[in-house]
């Protein structure tokens, strides 16, 4: 394990549990730029109010919505940030096991150099 | 160039990396097996890791820490589920507590190794990391998966290039 990644696998977790799902990364693409209330958001897919709203609890647990009060209104806005560091943490994943390799490798030719010897 | 492949599946939550070494399966497996050898790759150098146990055989336990460079020590383990010498080997990957018992707050990591040869005196070696499972996560979640995690990243990157 690295300390890099060690503070976040929990919020990895969630951000990927709560992308799994279309209706969800429905809410987090138009919450991208519409200023819609959960109520607004419900009116888009085939299920209750309730079911969205927990859609939205969802997402803002995982860090990639949050509610913002405008004037007497609430709207669902995408954390664009947090969907940044999510794709980020698959890629230093992979740096990580990249760097593990390089020095795989070092201390492989380091020991066949010496039995050539 | 030593990692020949890598592949990255939302859907598995796992991460495949592909590489080869010019050494015999023998050799590569010594790098899992020797713990005076994995203490050389394990941590980058600014977090060496220091293995304070090491059982590779089905249900034994590898335990280790890693130095930071502030003197922090974050403790972790290995649950070893296979090992067939030198060609396979599958550990789940937890951090613990400092009495090394696992930290069980934390999600664990599941790492297959799979070390075969690859012809003319080079060795190929696959490391397929796979995050918490999709059953895991319902549990956080409290919710049923509709859809698996299917296209996940691929949509992060849309989202964000459609943002940008």
């Amino acid at each position: 394990m690295v300390v890099l990644v060690q503070i976040a696998p929990p919020d990895f977790d969630r951000m990927f549990g709560a992308l799994a799902d279309h209706t969800r990364r429905d809410i987090v693409r138009r919450a991208i730029d519409s200023e819609e209330g959960i109520a607004e958001l419900a009116s888009h897919y085939p299920m209750s109010f309730a079911a969205v709203q927990k859609h939205v609890a969802v997402l803002e647990r995982a860090g990639l919505v949050t509610k913002q009060r405008i004037g007497r209104r609430k709207v669902v806005r995408t954390n664009v940030e947090g969907l940044r560091v999510t794709r980020r943490l698959l890629d230093q994943y992979e740096e990580m096991w990249r760097g593990r390799i390089d020095r795989m490798t070092q201390l492989v030719n380091e020991y066949t150099r010496e039995t050539d010897r | 160039m030593t990692v020949t492949a890598v592949r990255k599946d939302p859907q598995a939550l796992s991460l495949t990396l592909e590489a080869e070494f010019d050494a015999s399966p023998e050799r590569v497996w010594q790098l899992w097996s020797d713990p005076r050898q994995l203490e050389r790759w394990w941590g980058p150098p600014t977090y060496p890791a220091t293995f304070t146990k090491h059982e590779l055989e089905p249900g034994g336990r590898v335990e280790y820490h890693m130095t930071g460079p502030e003197g922090d020590q974050p403790h972790a383990y290995w649950e070893v589920q296979e090992v067939h010498p030198p060609n396979s080997l599958v550990v789940r990957d937890g951090f613990a507590n400092e009495d090394g018992s696992p930290d069980t707050e934390m999600p664990t990591n599941e790492i297959q190794v799979t070390i075969e040869d690859a012809g003319a005196g080079r060795t190929r070696m696959s490391i397929v990391s796979i995050f918490p499972s999709t059953e895991a996560m319902e549990q956080v979640l409290g919710l049923g998966m509709e859809e698996g995690l299917t296209l996940a990243v691929g949509q992060i990157d849309e989202i964000l290039a459609e943002n940008a």
